[in-house]
């Protein structure tokens, strides 16, 4: 198991966000998170990585305990957070940007070769390198957002809503990048409201509700499931 | 997500621009008729006089630039106003003045003057020591006022971080009076550095002295300026500086330590209050723990007037303070004693005018 979590309760003040939510992915895999608006999916990503302590509860990342780690060196540990509304320093180049993703390595010929990769990978951000983050278009802010996460090189991606306000062309687009950066060997928590989307391509997925996980099963199985289809899929 | 502004908000916020814009307009017709009729129609005082002014304006103002930007960068990163800063600065102050009253009391006879001391010896080392001391007790200064003051209440309001700072001068001040004591105390610069040395220009048939400490204190501070600018836009540093400005959880989730970058921001702020500290030293010749508080709330007012969290702005800003308070009194053709009061008349106007400054952008709700 790469990453278990382990009956979390997070609070914001007197809200209680997460009552008890467990959870489990392995090596490889693609896991999915859905859930309504304000179900606490960006919560867990949050606590996962350090940004919220939850009260009770545990995560455990390959073996070692995270939730006393502080949120920079859970991103030395690997463990990558692309954040929900793609939060691009927008009074920073893209190169910027990208600099700060690799804000973790000091290998200087590794970071211009990933930031390379990133550029193929995104031959749009490479037109719009000395552009200001802030003045890109939502679609570009997102690709930068992913290319950033990569420049860390995560073994666990975690990404927040990574549709979210893209066309269905682009939209299509980012999900056979995250497939493709999972057939490259990083793992991937996803959480997304785009049910349909994100259970194509998940091999696990976990749907949230008002902080607990009701349901749970493969990718596949979930997509058939009648009470899925009624509450996420727009319900035939 | 943006929040709708209805109508109504909208419409008393375009009242307000027109009665800035307003104000504005009235209060530089009235500046420029005022100066028109001054120096124009008056004549009062020759060329000679405004190269001296402005001369004595650009290196007062790159001082307040290099304290400026101390208030400007910790405003970045806390969103506060660090009202102990000025106190910063005087400590890099008396640091300086200590330096040199030290070295002059080291012994240091050659053959031919058996009476020569470290300071007269070797001043640019002197000077150069006097730099190195006043520029660590303000970087220190700095870093320890934030660990023991302001880290406890990283998440307090706002407001009690400010009234936390003003604490803090008030204790800096006092501290720093009762270990030196309240008079001034003249600092005695190494001869080469006299005050009244310097060259002889000519203008209009009158004789300007271009003064070595200004012209040093003017050099050094454009130096420091340029250091401090290559440092935010090219090192990694000042890449996680701008970042943790910018976005502290995204800072976060890039791996950048906040606490530490807070710190070495403290740290590099206090540094540049000390240079300017030491340069008051040698150029203005009289320190006490007073010594901060003018400038410091002029800095202050000079980074308002830039666009507090701007650093060109500061800079600028601190320039522009230095030479409107130098040549404003005998511009408006009022009493020299008054030029205090343009500094802050400058600051409400400001602020009533164009409260983000001249090169700030309107502060997002994000922020506020
Ligand atoms: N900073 C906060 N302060 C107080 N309550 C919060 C805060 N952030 C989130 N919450 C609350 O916690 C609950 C879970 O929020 P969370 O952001 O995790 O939901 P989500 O599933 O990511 O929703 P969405 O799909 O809209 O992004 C919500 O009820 C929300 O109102
Ligand atoms: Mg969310």
């Amino acid at each position: 198991m790469m990453l278990h979590v382990e009956n979390l309760q997070v609070y914001y003040g007197a809200i209680h966000a997460l009552k008890g939510v467990s959870f489990h992915l392995d090596k490889g895999e693609v896991v999915a998170l859905i859930g309504a608006n304000g179900a606490g999916k960006s919560t867990v990503l949050k606590t996962i990585s350090g940004l919220l302590r939850p009260r009770e509860g545990s995560v455990t990342f390959e073996g070692q305990v995270l939730e006393e780690v502080p949120p920079q060196d859970i991103v030395r540990k690997g463990v990558i957070h692309v954040p929900e509304g793609r939060k691009i320093f927008p009074r920073m180049t893209v190169t910027e940007n990208l600099e700060m993703g690799a804000y973790i390595h000091a290998d200087r010929a590794a970071i211009n070769r990933d930031m390379e990769s990133v550029f193929e990978r995104f031959p749009r951000l490479k037109e719009r390198r000395n552009q200001l983050g802030g003045t890109l278009s939502g679609g570009e802010q997102q690709m930068l957002a992913i290319g950033r996460g990569l420049m860390a090189h995560p073994s666990l991606l975690l990404l927040d809503e990574p549709s979210m306000g893209l066309s269905p062309l682009l939209v299509e687009q980012i999900f056979d990048i995250i497939q493709d950066i999972n057939e490259q060997g990083t793992s991937i928590l996803l959480v997304e409201q785009n049910a349909q989307m994100a259970l194509a391509i998940a091999d696990r997925a976990y749907v949230l509700e008002t902080g607990k996980i009701v349901m749970q099963g493969t990718g596949d199985d979930l997509l058939q499931d009648s009470s899925v289809i009624e509450a996420y899929l727009g319900g035939h | 997500m943006d929040k709708p502004i209805s109508t109504s908000t909208h419409n008393k916020l375009r009242l307000e621009r027109y009665i800035r814009t307003a104000i504005g307009i009235v209060i530089s017709a009235f500046l420029f008729w005022r100066i028109y009729n001054v120096v124009v129609l008056q004549q009062h005082f020759g060329a000679d006089t405004w190269v001296r002014f402005g001369l004595s304006g650009l290196i007062l103002g790159g001082m307040y630039a290099l304290i400026a930007i101390g208030y400007t960068l910790v405003y970045g990163i806390m969103f506060m106003i660090n009202f102990a800063h000025g106190e910063v600065m005087m400590l890099g102050a008396f640091g300086g003045y200590f330096t040199f009253e030290i070295l002059r009391f080291i012994p240091a006879p050659t053959t031919a003057s058996p009476d020569l001391n470290f300071l007269n010896a070797n001043p640019f080392l002197s000077v150069l020591l006097a730099f190195v001391v006043g520029i660590t007790i303000s970087a220190t200064a700095g870093f320890y006022l934030e660990k023991i003051a302001y880290r406890p209440l990283r998440n307090a309001p706002r407001l009690i971080l400010l009234i936390t700072a003003i604490g803090a001068s008030t204790i800096l001040q006092n501290l720093a009076m009762l270990l030196f004591g309240p008079q001034r105390k003249n600092v005695v610069n190494p001869d080469v550095l006299d005050r009244a040395a310097g060259w002889v220009i000519n203008v209009g048939g009158n004789d300007v002295l271009i003064s070595y400490t200004g012209v040093f204190s003017l050099v050094l501070s454009t130096l420091l300026m340029i250091g401090l600018f290559i440092l935010v836009q090219r090192t990694k540093l000042g890449r996680a500086m701008r970042a943790v400005a910018q976005d502290k959880n995204t800072a976060f989730l890039m791996g950048v330590d906040v606490n530490d970058v807070v710190s070495k921001t403290f740290i590099i702020s206090g540094a540049l209050a000390g240079a300017a500290g030491v340069m008051w030293s040698i150029h203005m010749g009289l320190v006490n723990h007073f010594t901060g508080f003018l400038p410091g709330i002029k800095a202050f007012t000079a980074a308002v007037m830039g666009g507090i969290g701007n650093i060109p702005g500061a800079m600028l800003g601190g320039i522009l303070l230095g030479v409107i308070e130098a040549i404003g009194p005998a511009g408006m053709g009022i009493d020299f004693q008054l030029k205090d009061v343009i500094a802050f008349s400058i600051l409400v106007l400001v602020l009533i005018v164009r409260p983000s400054g001249i090169l700030g952008e309107k502060l997002s709700e994000e922020k506020l």
